[in-house]
């Protein structure tokens, strides 16, 4: 555990000591309008969508599973927000609504894959092509000419605070707890790890692989849609097409930079938070470095290549045997 | 000879008469998707008004993807469509679908943004708003304004996409006529309201709560709209701290300019349907040399 955990905060303080150098007030925390405020405040506020997405998908990984329909379902349960405020129900009973559609979601994925048997990559992807398009119709129950909307219930949820801190630290808290008490303090978690790591043995061993499986997408379902909750009313605008737009490549990087493998088997969730982290933090440093938008992606891409080479063992020894070879030279 | 002239007597009245009849032409319309406000308005406009103008409107939504937008100009050309508009999401990329247009005799039009093509004769004409002159409005408002002295903030579009080049350009090549004008930052907020945000509070951030700014300038509305709310947040008053510009003039850019959160805004047209199809039925009717560019006024539009 410990050593697995060093190599990702090792990148994580690389990138916040780089920030330091680059922008001297980097580091500034104060109080605005009631809360805390500065870049740090920022990385944890806006890594929340892309973490708890993550955690979703650590589950489903875990599985030998992958999700790639999260940033469509967030797009749905935005859009179900929109349209339910629209229509006048209460907003708590439209956060039910919200999520209850995002459960749906995964609960669809989670009968093609477990129930079907069809590839986790082509199940999931029949959402994600399909599901932004669901989100545009949803919008145009009420003409969607003007899907934004008010309400202090939900943009509390999102950009509120309360005692100084942003309110969605604290839902993602209680979200973190809750899924860790179901993966580590029930069988779920071992359950799924055995159905990630062999669902045939498993299966003989007694444990109902296809049921874990299901289950899998749809926790990984429910969490996108929190991300759909948060995004949706920070902006209080239902934009379908590009809400959370790409997250399930930002979900997939921060489980496997936070040490999950693609090959099932085992959950973290709290290195996946970290991965979500690095991501978040490398994203807020380079808005804030100045340097031209053209080179975004590729500085992010150089940092997750720099992050994953530090990870993998073959890599560090060899590195580490060059530089012994050439220290004896 | 008699038998050959009744046919064709025949097949030319026929023809006239269907025409009369149905719709006279059938347009493939290739768009870009239905991101922000404006360009489903653009949609919708075009669609409506495709019967006033004889015009049988074949609609594609790319969904913000080339791939999906290449392919069904090849599905309008295996039609055999009258004539295709395009509105490219992209500026690169475009020879090879072009040619086989240009083979197949189906005259392309490009609406909203250009492509990027040695080969001028690929396409008729380009019936858009001017981008560049756009930002040259918002610059040159922004020069009154401030009487030539003002630190800019800027929200740039989709990075590579013509809007976010041209408004680009023609923002600069105002304000470089003024020495105290100056852009300290830029970045990319993707045209949506989410990027807007999240890009004006790493501004607020990194220039000290926008301490000597002046002025920002959005590539669109929804990234505005986006840089007002993470103003509010941080108790910045988007409208008065600083100047508020941006392009395409949405109902809800007025709504923030009546609030006094926002300025100005430079008005990209939704309904062009009007300066849009006449130009083609025209072509189609008598083909001729037009202009490369057949240019869609803007207005610039200032809170009260």
């Amino acid at each position: 555990m410990q050593s697995r955990a060093v190599w990702p905060l090792l990148a994580l303080a690389v990138i916040l000591i780089v920030d330091g150098i680059i922008s001297p007030n980097f580091y500034d925390i104060r109080i605005v309008e009631g809360r805390l405020f500065g870049n740090l405040i920022d990385i944890l506020y806006r890594a929340v969508p892309t973490a708890l997405v993550a955690l979703g998908m650590a589950v489903v990984i875990g599985t030998k599973g992958i999700d790639l329909s999260v940033g469509s379902i967030a797009a749905i349960s935005g859009a179900i927000i929109a349209w339910r405020i629209q229509a006048g129900d209460p907003h708590g009973l439209v956060l039910v609504w919200a999520l209850a559609a995002a459960a749906v979601c995964g609960a669809w994925n989670g009968a093609l894959v477990a129930g079907l048997g069809i590839q986790p990559i082509i199940a999931t992807l029949i959402l994600m092509v399909s599901g932004r398009g669901i989100g545009m119709m949803v919008n145009l129950f009420y003409g969607g000419t003007d899907p934004s909307f008010q309400s202090a219930f939900l943009q509390g949820l999102s950009t509120g605070s309360v005692l100084y801190v942003p309110t969605r630290l604290f839902v993602f808290t209680g979200l973190f707890l809750l899924l860790w008490v179901l993966i580590r303090r029930t069988a779920l978690g071992l359950f799924v790890e055995a159905t990630g790591g062999n669902a045939a043995a498993s299966n003989i061993a007694g444990v109902n692989a296809r049921l874990i499986a299901f289950v899998a997408y749809v926790i990984c379902g429910l969490m996108a849609g929190w991300a759909g909750v948060i995004l949706t009313a920070d902006t209080h605008t239902s934009d379908p097409v590009s809400v959370a737009l790409y997250i399930e490549l930002d979900a997939i990087l921060a489980v496997v930079i936070g040490g999950g493998s693609l090959a099932g088997g085992r959950i973290y969730l709290g290195m996946t938070v970290i991965g979500a982290l690095v991501i978040q933090t490398l994203t807020t440093s380079i808005l804030i470095s100045g340097l031209p938008p053209e080179y975004n992606l590729i500085i992010k891409a150089l940092v997750v290549l720099f992050v994953l080479v530090l990870q993998s063992d073959k890599a560090r020894q060899g590195i580490a045997a060059a530089l012994w070879r050439r220290v004896r030279q | 000879m008699t038998f050959h002239k009744l046919f064709a007597a025949s097949l030319s009245c026929a023809l006239m008469s269907s025409a009369a009849l149905a719709a006279d032409y059938t347009i493939g319309f290739s768009q870009v998707g239905s991101e922000g406000d404006w360009r489903p308005a653009f949609s919708k406009n075009m669609q409506d008004e495709a019967g006033k103008y004889g015009v049988d409107l074949k609609f594609a939504n790319a969904q913000g993807k080339q791939e999906e937008q290449l392919r069904a100009v090849r599905a309008f050309i295996a039609q055999g469509v009258d004539a295709i508009i395009i509105a490219p999401v992209v500026v690169t990329g475009w020879e090879d679908v072009l040619e086989e247009a240009k083979d197949a005799e189906i005259p392309v039009f490009l609406v909203d943004r250009d492509v990027d093509v040695d080969d001028k004769s690929l396409y008729v004409t380009r019936i858009s708003a001017d981008f560049n002159l756009e930002g040259k409005l918002a610059g040159a408002w922004l020069a009154a304004e401030s009487l030539g002295n003002c630190k800019i903030v800027e929200m740039q579009g989709t990075t590579g996409s013509a809007p976010a080049i041209e408004r680009k350009s023609g923002f600069e090549a105002v304000i470089d006529q003024f020495p105290a004008m100056e852009i300290v930052a830029t970045q990319s907020g993707d045209f949506t309201t989410e990027g807007g945000k999240k890009v004006m509070e790493a501004f607020i951030k990194s220039t000290n709560n926008l301490d000597g700014i002046c002025a920002a300038f959005a590539h669109n509305d929804n990234m505005q709209l986006g840089a007002i709310q993470a103003m509010k947040e941080a108790g910045l008053k988007p409208g008065k701290d600083v100047l508020m510009v941006s392009v395409d003039y949405v109902p809800a850019i007025v709504d923030a300019m009546k609030a006094g959160d926002a300025n100005a805004s430079v008005e990209l047209r939704s309904a062009v349907a009007e300066f849009i199809y006449p130009v083609i039925t025209d072509y189609l009717e008598s083909p001729k040399d037009l202009d490369k560019w057949i240019v869609i006024p803007s207005d610039l539009h200032k809170a009260e």
